[in-house]
């Protein structure tokens, strides 16, 4: 996974990452702040057993 | 005197256009006179030669081998360009994405697509909010976790883990946060001004706010940190870092701080930082009145009074004209939407002396029963009203058969509401209270209540506000100023 | 155990370091009873994963039927069937061999094989040649036409390229795929670009090599015609990357995904030798005029080799007009597919790169566990088989390796890693 350097949050300017609720992306955009909408769905097709396994395995 | 030095890469192939523009960006670095990227064919030598930057290195390579060129004033400089333009030929390239309808499924995605991406908004089902968490961590973003229902032992180990990288977790179950002015989840659009906020609770970030708005000033950042971050489990381990960000903050002068009654752990160290900070506090533990401070630190026991510490302006109050006696010896149904406006209606309560009770008590407060006919104050927000359904800031019809019921009831003289505005929240809020209020009966029970929003919201506050008094509701400035209303008309 | 990702990321970028280092080159054309050693006679090597006679789609059965007729061990298609039947053949995947074919990819002894060496790592991957389009043996083929184009093959084709290969001395295949790539190719549904090239290398050698000028025009009319020739030879590259990517522990990277007609495979390089295995799915795409999905045979080919380095369906954003022809959406959404890709992926192969993409690298070296947990399928480009033997091509479309494949190695993996 690539690595990243963390990003002070008030002093780094906002782009948001929306893993979720598609109207909070919609909000922002209407803003003008950047956001990058995730499509998100549960990981391994929500089964618990390869989201255990994934977990452990560090996906 | 100058040095030339040449680099050939064999088998590595790449448009001629590519590589002008990284020629141009190798060029332009510190002690470089000339330099070439190109493909090794003899017309590109030449061009490499007359541009005296090519060696015998260079010279020898063939037609399908890259030459990376320089010519610098030192040896240092040329080979720091050398190693500039391997990394640029290495490194993964960004693409454009503006044109595409493409999404990201994941956060590792998302942020290979945006590397400049800074904070991460999570609102997956709980059981996958603390991963997704973690991934932000591992990514390097601060979090914002507006899902509720995570373990307390994880929201420690997330909170643990961005305090070691540098970065924040807000939340879980964090409703509202404005950073640099940007309303993100449940907030309103307040103009920027140099008031920080750090509240562990939504409703209470959104009022603060507003109010202070209304008084005139505006909100650097506010920073949520969830409804538990200062228990004892946590220890404030959010609140310590977000004082932290606002008292390095240039854009912030005072900052306020909005929670439920901490653990007395927890007052103990969060005092303990007011005193080592330079800036000026309001604090609100809502309703908690003997709380050792330090330093250049105020109390305030509303939400009301920490807009008005915080700003040092006294809210202007409409004396409303009420009826005497229409709600006398009658009970006050508090029907809110936000969990910390229902809060600061059970201190007003509390203080004035006037038992109350309701389904999320606070300290002094008893719990609702079903049979309880005297003063109730409930928070529609709370599981039994929203388990399996949105929240009434979302839907407001969660509110509509409490409503209904309250209308009918003859032992009620006034029912209390809030409307909550702002991004996040339903669209027109006081327009579906108003479908509701057409057909109540004449002689019922008084509607008093207020609207925590303001102009530039999606659902502006005048007219919100308009919808309201047209239906014929008493809308006061505050909650705190339509609790106070509410009261008055009960007891005199 | 907190160390298991931390060594799995290692070893990850490990595999994907080998991968990139890779410098294949086309060498040689040679028989397949000379390139390799364990090919014994009535042995038919075949794509994808093993698979057992009674289990074969009939594309796969008529090819056979075919292959054993040419190779002189049946006289008649119905003989060679009821060997089969019998047991008479052996049958191994072409992956047990370091080689690959396409659709029913048949390898047996007396056919030559396009041998790719990859330089940096010493190992040579093989594959046959592209018979051309229509009514072909990796369709399932095997009339009188068929096996007479394999004997001119065999003994015509195969030799002047091979002696054409070696006066060259081989050709860089690395640069060769870098420029096919900025052409418009991705090197699966689309090698116009990358066939053209190369016989543009290849011809002056083939005029010094093959002395009969009647034989030389054929060679060159055979190649010239064929956009898809190239196809073999980007398999056999793909095949000699991924071969020094094998064997890394704890790697949860992809080194194999491959399809017979009936079953998908996949292997790990973490994994040793084992399969994991599923049910192929039906490729979606678009039939040529008087076919239809009905018509089509489920997915077959050890193609897909392209995209375990990075091609085919990885590099879409290299090839719109591959978007139109196996239908699947509008050509500007190319890249979409490729980054897409992306999510399954941990790097990119930056000497292959997509310049309406702003020079991004094809996406490169599949992560099981990415591919678990984003339920992002691998994307693969393919031809459309006729399900009935030799009728041969009759669509084009993408097919999506199927997640039980990923979800099996996910637990193979695990299990490999200690982890339950």
């Amino acid at each position: 996974m690539s690595q990243n350097r963390p990003k002070t949050l008030l002093k780094t300017p906002l782009k948001v990452v929306n893993v979720g609720l598609d109207g909070f992306s919609d909000d922002l955009a209407r803003q003008k702040v950047p956001v990058v909408r995730v499509q998100w769905s549960p990981p391994a097709g929500g089964k618990p057993d390869l989201a255990r396994l994934l977990s452990k395995l560090g996906a | 005197m100058s040095v030339i030095v040449n680099q050939v890469r064999s088998g590595l192939y790449l448009d001629s256009v590519a590589l002008m523009r990284l020629s141009r960006e190798i060029a332009a670095l510190d002690g470089i006179e000339e330099a070439g990227l190109m493909m090794g064919t003899p017309a590109n030598k030449d061009i490499l030669r007359d541009a005296k930057t090519l060696d015998a290195t260079g010279e020898s390579a063939a037609a399908g081998d890259l030459v990376l060129a320089v010519r610098a004033a030192t040896r240092a400089a040329a080979d720091f360009a050398l190693a500039t333009a391997n990394t640029r030929l290495d490194q993964p390239k960004q693409s454009a994405v503006d044109a595409s309808t493409w999404r990201p499924r994941s956060l590792r995605a998302a942020v290979a697509s945006a590397p400049d991406a800074s904070l991460a908004l999570i609102s997956t089902p709980g059981d996958y909010a603390a991963s997704e968490a973690r991934k932000a961590l591992a990514l390097g973003l601060n979090v914002m976790i507006f899902s509720d229902n995570v373990p307390l032992d994880e929201e420690v180990a997330l909170k643990q883990e961005a305090r070691e990288k540098g970065l924040l977790v807000m939340g879980p179950d964090c409703g509202t946060a404005i950073i640099a002015g940007a309303p993100l989840a449940f907030a309103n659009k307040v103009p920027r001004g140099r008031i920080g906020i750090v509240g562990a609770s939504g409703t209470g970030i959104q009022e603060v706010s507003c109010l202070i708005a209304r008084l005139g000033d505006g909100v650097s950042h506010a920073i949520g940190v969830g409804g538990r971050d200062l228990k004892a489990e946590v220890g404030g381990l959010s609140t310590l870092q977000a004082i932290d960000l606002l008292d390095e903050d240039d854009d912030t002068d005072h900052i306020v701080l909005i929670s439920k009654p901490p653990a007395a752990s927890v007052v103990e160290k969060i005092a303990t930082r007011i005193g080592e900070s330079r800036k000026s506090f309001t604090v609100c533990f809502i309703g908690a009145t003997h709380v050792p401070l330090h330093g250049d630190a105020r109390l305030a026991t509303t939400l009301k009074s920490a807009a008005e510490l915080a700003t040092g302006k006294r809210l202007q109050t409409r004396a409303a004209s009420l009826a005497d006696g229409v709600a006398r010896g009658k009970s006050v149904r508090g029907l809110y939407s936000g969990g910390t406006l229902c809060a600061e209606a059970q201190v007003l309560f509390r203080d004035a002396g006037v038992a109350a009770c309701s389904n999320v008590p606070i300290p002094g407060v008893r719990r609702a029963t079903p049979q309880d006919h005297g003063h109730v104050l409930i928070d529609l927000g709370d599981d039994e009203f929203t388990r399996g359904r949105p929240h009434p800031m979302i839907e407001p019809s969660v509110r509509d058969q409490p409503l209904r019921e309250a209308l009918a009831d003859p032992s009620v003289g006034v029912i209390l509401i809030d409307i909550v505005l702002g991004f996040g929240g339903h669209i027109d809020p006081a327009g579906h209270l108003a479908a509701l209020l057409k057909d109540r009966v004449e002689k019922g029970p008084l509607v008093i209540g207020s609207v925590t929003g303001v102009e530039d919201d999606p659902q502006p506050l005048s007219a919100q506000t308009r919808k309201l008094e047209e239906a014929g509701v008493i809308v006061a400035p505050s909650n705190a100023d339509a609790v106070a209303l509410a009261l008055r008309a009960v007891t005199s | 155990m907190s160390d298991i990702p931390a060594r799995i990321e290692a070893a990850n970028a490990e595999t994907l370091r080998r991968m990139l280092a890779a410098d294949p080159v086309l060498v040689d054309v040679v028989p397949a009873h000379v390139a390799l050693p364990r090919l014994a006679d009535r042995m038919i090597l075949h794509s994808g994963p093993p698979i057992a006679w009674e289990r074969m789609c009939g594309p796969m059965r008529g090819a056979i039927a075919g292959v054993a007729v040419f190779e002189g061990w049946a006289k008649t298609l119905d003989e060679a069937e009821a060997m089969a039947a019998a047991g008479a053949f052996r049958f191994e995947p072409n992956h047990h061999h370091d080689c690959v074919g396409p659709m029913t990819g048949m390898t047996t002894v007396s056919q030559p094989l396009l041998v790719v060496e990859n330089r940096a790592f010493g190992v040579r991957a093989f594959c046959a040649i592209n018979e051309g389009l229509g009514k072909v043996m990796r369709f399932g083929g095997n009339d009188a036409e068929v096996l007479d184009r394999l004997r001119w093959i065999r003994d015509v084709l195969g030799p002047g390229l091979g002696a054409a290969l070696r006066d060259l001395g081989g050709v860089p295949l690395k640069p060769l795929i870098a420029r096919g790539l900025s052409m418009g190719d991705e090197m699966h549904q689309r090698n116009i670009a990358c066939s053209s090239l190369l016989l543009r290398l290849l011809a002056p050698a083939l005029a010094r090599k093959v002395s009969d000028r009647a034989a030389l025009a054929a060679i060159l009319d055979f190649i010239g015609r064929n956009d898809q020739f190239f196809l073999n030879v980007a398999m056999a590259m793909g095949k000699s990357i991924s071969m020094p990517a094998e064997g890394v522990e704890g790697s949860s990277i992809v080194t194999v995904m491959c399809r017979n007609g009936t079953d998908f495979g996949v292997r790990l390089s973490g994994v040793g030798e084992e399969w994991f295995v599923a049910p192929v799915e039906m490729p979606q795409g678009l039939y040529f005029p008087g076919y239809s999905a009905a018509d089509a045979n489920p997915d077959m080919g050890d193609s897909a080799i392209v995209e375990v380095v990075g091609l085919g369906g990885f590099a879409m954003g290299a090839a719109p007009a591959v978007v139109g022809f196996i239908g699947a959406g509008p050509a500007s959404r190319a890249a979409d597919f490729t980054r897409s890709m992306g999510e399954i992926t941990i790097g990119q192969n930056p000497e292959w790169t997509i310049p309406s993409m702003d020079y991004a690298g094809v996406p490169t070296g599949i992560d099981v566990r990415l591919v678990v947990d984003t339920g992002v399928q691998p994307m693969i480009n393919t031809g459309i088989a006729h399900r009935k033997p030799g009728v041969g091509q009759v669509g084009a479309g993408v097919v999506k390796a199927p997640l039980a494949c990923f979800e099996k190695a996910l637990v193979g993996f695990a299990k490999r890693m200690g982890v339950s």
